[in-house]
């Protein structure tokens, strides 16, 4: 993974198209029994595929600008009695998503912001530094991967509660959002094993030029993880748009609420129009980085399996 | 992958020995090694390997945070046991991860070895079967919500209309609320397991198929003796972290259903919610943790057991 994504990317193109071969041959796709199946096979499932993959997001933004009643009695309609651009200013003003859009940007940089910090220091230090100790350290956050998450939700919010040092709880603050997202082994891991294939040599002769673990750090090191910095960022900026159980325990506030913590609260006292349209809201600044970064996504997706456990 | 000639040349080890000092660490740059280690030990230390060992102290105490915790032994464990609703909350976690599987194993399987075939705007295709894996999950449940309206006007409802099937009552009953779920949870999720594939699939390599050829096989010989095989690695973590990712659900029943109706939905994690900050006779952090120990040691067990008996079917 770390190797594919350091390669430029015309390399990467030259490669597929040498082995431009799947499971049928050129010479079965000669043939037209093949290529007629393989075609309808294809067309069948793209549009299956946009169906259940694009679907209901476009039933979606329709309904958001569908007057209430009509998508109530004709979900499927298209605009049956015209539009109503009410339930999004509705949903943003009066009902006051807006306040949340902003929450969960806070909340999204905020917690990318600590996960970079640790993981890109602590990288450095395991990986490029290695003092002696650091398999113990290396040891101690692999092992946190094998502990399933729900083993942490009560400690953590008694820790939250009664934080050390501080003297004073970390509820309702972003906080408690922000510093719990940095202790995040697989970001440590993805960035450490990056760290551990930059070429050694590059390093001593900064060292031999002088540079300090400082400036090795900030200019030499940094500047060559641009790809791992990527996917370790949109991990961390879609996480924190996902999250929803640990930020409802931790922020009771609506004032600072992300969009995920508030939207189930006010669905029962929203009209269902203007709730479909904070829902369309929600899902905007998500979907645009995925239509943006596509690349990145898909090749950070093969990852995303190791992230669940 | 971890191990380059360089860092074998380089390692501390095997440098001149000198004697150490603490003068020499500080030369050495000791110091500044520390610090930037210091976000990493303050973050971890306290908010993951701090609460970790604290869940396991928890979990033989009584504690509420109104009086001041007592060690009570194993009568958490004890409590769980003697709870009703943790063995229904177990078996219907269990039946939403074979539920989980049945929708979520297969299906993701075949479309990424159709998709592999596409030769024309495979990105277009991978786009779309990864769209719903982006949307924020929280909005998905509160969209599938709406869908499961179960008056005959529903999305649902309207769909099954046209072909002659009359209305369902979807997340309202107790014998359909768990497929219902189950549906959405698929939709949301199956995207990532469909790429995981695909990637794993475009790593065979094609000297395999045109071995295969020779051999004289067919399209469907080289998929039973080349693409599978070559899949099986993938397939057997895909289904470990599956069950651990569903042995763990908590957002979609607790958001579609609540648990309910009569419990049907209520999974473990939500029993783990509802003792910790829900308890109407009071918060029981105790038992909470209790339950949640008692279900990591099952996934790890079960993790231990499944990579052993797979071992020698994977390895070759």
């Amino acid at each position: 993974m770390t190797a594919a994504t350091l390669r430029p990317r015309t390399a990467r193109k030259r490669e597929r198209a040498d082995s431009d071969r799947g499971i049928a041959s050129l010479s079965d796709w000669r043939r037209p029994t093949v290529r007629f199946g393989m075609s309808t096979v294809h067309f069948i499932l793209l549009i299956l595929l946009i169906l259940w993959g694009i679907g209901p997001l476009l039933w979606l933004l329709k309904s958001a600008i569908t007057p209430t009643q009509d998508t109530l009695q004709t979900p499927i309609a298209v605009f049956p009695h015209g539009w109503d651009w009410n339930n999004v200013t509705t949903a943003w003003n009066t009902v006051g998503i807006g306040v949340q859009f902003l929450n969960t940007i806070w909340v999204a940089v905020g917690s990318w912001f600590v996960q970079l910090l640790v993981a890109t220091t602590a990288g450095y230090a395991l990986a490029v530094l290695r003092p002696k100790y650091a398999p113990i350290f290396n040891g101690l956050v692999l092992a946190t991967l094998f502990v399933p998450a729900v083993v942490l939700l009560v400690p953590l919010y008694i820790t939250v509660l009664h934080p050390p040092l501080i003297g004073h709880s970390l509820i309702d603050t972003f906080w408690a959002v922000w510093l719990p997202a940095g202790a995040n082994a697989f970001n440590i891991l993805l960035v450490t094993r990056f760290f551990n294939n930059l070429p050694r040599e590059i390093f001593e002769a900064a060292r031999t030029d002088g540079a300090g673990p400082f400036r090795l750090f900030w200019s030499i090191v940094l500047p060559m993880s641009r790809p791992i910095l990527g996917v370790v960022s949109v991990f961390a900026i879609i996480n924190a748009w996902k999250d929803y159980l640990w930020p409802r325990l931790v922020l009771t506030d609506p004032a600072v609420q992300p969009l995920s913590v508030r939207l189930p609260n006010i669905q029962s006292q929203t009209d269902l129009g203007v709730f479909l349209a904070a829902l369309a809201i929600s899902m905007i600044i998500p979907i645009v980085l995925f239509l943006v970064f596509q690349r990145l996504f898909l090749r950070s997706a093969g990852l995303g399996g190791a992230v669940k456990g | 992958m971890t191990t380059t000639p360089a860092q074998v040349r380089l390692s501390p080890a095997q440098r001149p020995a000198r004697r150490r000092t603490p003068l020499t660490w500080v030369r050495g740059g000791g110091p500044a090694t520390l610090l930037f280690l210091l976000p990493m030990l303050v973050i971890f230390g306290v908010f993951s390997w701090g609460p970790i060992v604290e869940s396991v102290v928890m979990s033989v105490q009584h504690t509420n945070f109104v009086t001041a915790p007592t060690f009570v032994g194993l009568d958490n464990f004890v409590a769980l046991f003697r709870d009703p609703l943790v063995p229904i909350a177990v078996r219907n976690t269990g039946y939403f991860a074979l539920l989980a599987l049945i929708f979520g194993y297969p299906i993701p399987l075949v479309v990424a070895v159709l998709m592999s075939e596409v030769r024309r705007a495979r990105g277009l295709f991978s786009a779309l079967a990864y769209l719903p894996v982006v949307v924020p999950p929280v909005v998905s449940v509160l969209l599938w919500k709406v869908f499961f309206d179960a008056s005959s006007h529903g999305l649902f409802n309207t769909i099954l209309s046209w072909v002659g099937i009359g209305p369902q009552p979807w997340i309202q009953s107790a014998a359909t609320a768990m497929p219902s779920i189950v549906l959405e949870a698929t939709w949301a999720a199956a995207g990532s397991t469909v790429i995981i594939y695909l990637a794993a699939l475009t790593g065979v390599p094609p000297e395999l198929y045109d071995a295969a050829e020779v051999d004289g096989a067919g399209i469907w010989q080289k998929i039973w003796h080349v693409t599978l095989p070559q899949l099986r690695p993938v397939l057997l973590v895909t289904f470990i972290l599956q069950i651990i990712g569903t042995a763990q659900v908590f957002l979609e029943p607790f958001l579609l259903t609540f648990g309910g109706p009569a419990n049907s939905t209520l999974t473990i994690l939500q029993l783990i919610f509802r003792y910790a900050f829900q308890n109407s006779i009071g918060l029981d952090y105790g038992k909470a943790t209790a339950l949640s120990i008692l279900l990591a040691l099952f996934l790890a067990l079960f993790s231990v057991v499944y990579f052993r008996l797979t071992k020698a079917w994977s390895d070759n």
